[in-house]
């Protein structure tokens, strides 16, 4: 018998971390849902998650950064995938292959809000084969 | 603080060089009000040529410029810095000074002008000056630069709170368009109240973005009328009644028959809907509101008391800062845009007047504004966003 995947779902925003929570049930996932930055530290210190999808603004503009670097300090093999609803606005670039992103980050994916449910499946497929 | 200023001497007298690096070689300036002290590292240009070439290569904070070099002129010096956006302070010295000669000078933007044969109390008070004027400028650029740093953020908030409701309805109708939530009909009406209420937090955004853009540009005027803050604090009750009604929450009044201040109606209805509204939306059902009016002689206070969910110290600390909402499971189903006391403050500060929050999780807040009797203009503006 195989075991569910674990998938750690972080956002600050109740209705998109339920959409998210939604679709990866629906797919077959175990969901583990944090909502923010701080529920996602805690979460990662008693789960190792085979993936994690994070939003990047939550209690602040870098959370998603600062807890991306951590999961990948904590379980390198953990594949990140990063969403945003703002890119330029930060005033980090961190689209692929930055310095940041290459450098401290370290997210495999970085995806634009909204999200659609066919995309995140695919890079899913991709990041967990 | 000690900083060390690299001043450039131009002459092309080499004695001259000499004397003025001998006066300041070992001369330190002590800028009292800026808590700076400033040594100098001296260097000389024996022509404008080699003083420009100094802007290339070792930039000088400050320049002690003679006027009558030959080829390359004091006024080449100036028309150079000039040229290459460089706001450096320049002393002028000149022999046979005339009038017309400093005019010209500072025309063309040199900060001072020391006629020779001067003192050498005269060039360290001349150094002094332009010391000042140089560190009040760097201040005033690291102001302009902060002041840079807090509108981006701003902007970044704002994008991120304009954008967000609009991610989760669009997530909402994917959901919607694919049938992802089950077989319940139940599921799919929760995601259309949702997305209503997601509009309808988007529409309370922009209407307070643009109560907030109206008090920052100035552009709001204010009138100042004898306003009875005891009718203001009924009337913004009865306006709320409804709102509180959903919730049961009970709203009371004590104060005196009536309290008048000098100052803008207006501003006073927007403090009292801001925090009877807050008190109710943050409330528990079946809570309660106290507002309560106490006269303080040169001042007023108004204190709303709720019984609602509270806040940590923590929470508290963040609580003026714009799009700050706290966020957690008690505040997920209330709508609020995160400015509405940012607004608040912004308006305190119009009138003159404070706000202090104590509250306790699960207890509830108290939110207590004091305000002036004679509403007076702001000492200092508010920083920009």
């Amino acid at each position: 018998m195989t075991t569910k995947k674990k998938i750690l779902v972080v956002d600050d925003d109740l209705d998109q971390l339920d959409h998210l929570t939604l679709i990866l049930k629906a797919d077959g996932y175990d969901v583990i849902a944090a909502q923010g930055q701080a529920e996602g530290e805690e979460a990662i210190l008693s789960t190792i998650p085979d993936l994690a999808i994070l939003d990047l603004m939550m209690e602040n503009l870098d959370s998603g950064f600062v807890l991306c670097h951590q999961i990948k300090h904590l379980y390198p093999d953990t594949p990140v995938i990063l969403l945003t609803a703002v890119r330029s606005e930060t005033g980090v670039d961190f689209s692929p292959g930055s310095k940041a992103a290459a450098g401290w980050i370290k997210a495999d994916v970085l995806l634009d809000k909204p999200i659609r449910p066919e995309q995140l499946r695919l890079e899913i497929r991709r990041l967990m084969e | 603080m000690k900083e060390t200023l690299h001043l450039l001497i131009v002459d092309d007298e080499q004695y001259m060089r000499l004397a003025l690096e001998r006066t300041l070689r070992h001369h330190s300036i002590h800028l009292a009000d800026m808590q700076l002290d400033l040594a100098f590292r001296i260097s000389q240009a024996g022509s404008g040529a080699t003083a420009l070439a100094f802007l290339e290569t070792d930039l000088p904070d400050l320049i002690l410029l003679d006027h009558d070099l030959p080829e390359v002129s004091g006024l080449d010096v100036l028309a150079a810095l000039k040229e290459q956006k460089l706001d450096i302070p320049v002393v002028m010295l000149a022999a046979n000074a005339s009038l017309d000669a400093a005019v010209q000078a500072t025309k063309a933007g040199a900060f001072d002008f020391l006629a020779k044969p001067f003192t050498p109390e005269d060039l360290r008070s001349a150094v002094q000056k332009a010391t000042r004027h140089c560190m009040v400028q760097r201040e005033a650029s690291k102001l302009a630069a902060g002041r840079k740093q807090i509108r981006f953020e701003f902007l970044s908030m704002l994008a991120h709170e304009l954008k967000s409701p609009l991610a989760a309805m669009e997530g909402n109708l994917f959901i919607l368009r694919d049938h992802l939530a089950g077989d319940s009909l139940q599921s799919y009406d929760d995601l259309v109240n949702r997305s209503l209420s997601r509009l309808e937090g988007m529409r309370k955004l922009i209407s307070d973005l643009l109560d907030l853009t109206c008090i920052e540009s100035g552009k709001k005027k204010r009138s100042l009328m004898d306003i009875d803050l005891c009718a203001a604090a009924r009337h913004a009750i009865m306006t709320h009644r409804a709102q509180a009604d959903a919730k049961q929450v009970t709203v009371s009044f004590t104060g005196p028959r009536y309290l008048y201040l000098k100052t803008d109606g207006i501003e006073i209805e927007m403090i009292f809907n801001n925090l009877i509204s807050n008190a109710v939306k943050y409330n528990k059902d079946g809570g309660t509101v106290a507002v309560a009016i106490l006269d303080l002689g040169p001042t007023a206070s108004i204190t709303v008391r709720d019984t609602g969910i509270g806040m940590t110290q923590e929470e508290v600390a963040r609580l003026f800062g714009e799009f700050t909402r706290i966020k957690n499971r008690k505040t997920m189903n209330i709508l609020g845009s995160g400015l509405g006391l940012s607004i608040l403050k912004r308006i305190l500060n119009l009138c003159g007047g404070q706000v202090r929050v104590e509250s306790e999780p699960d207890e509830g807040s108290t939110f207590t504004v004091t305000l002036p009797k004679e509403s007076v203009p702001p000492l200092q503006p508010m920083p920009h966003p």
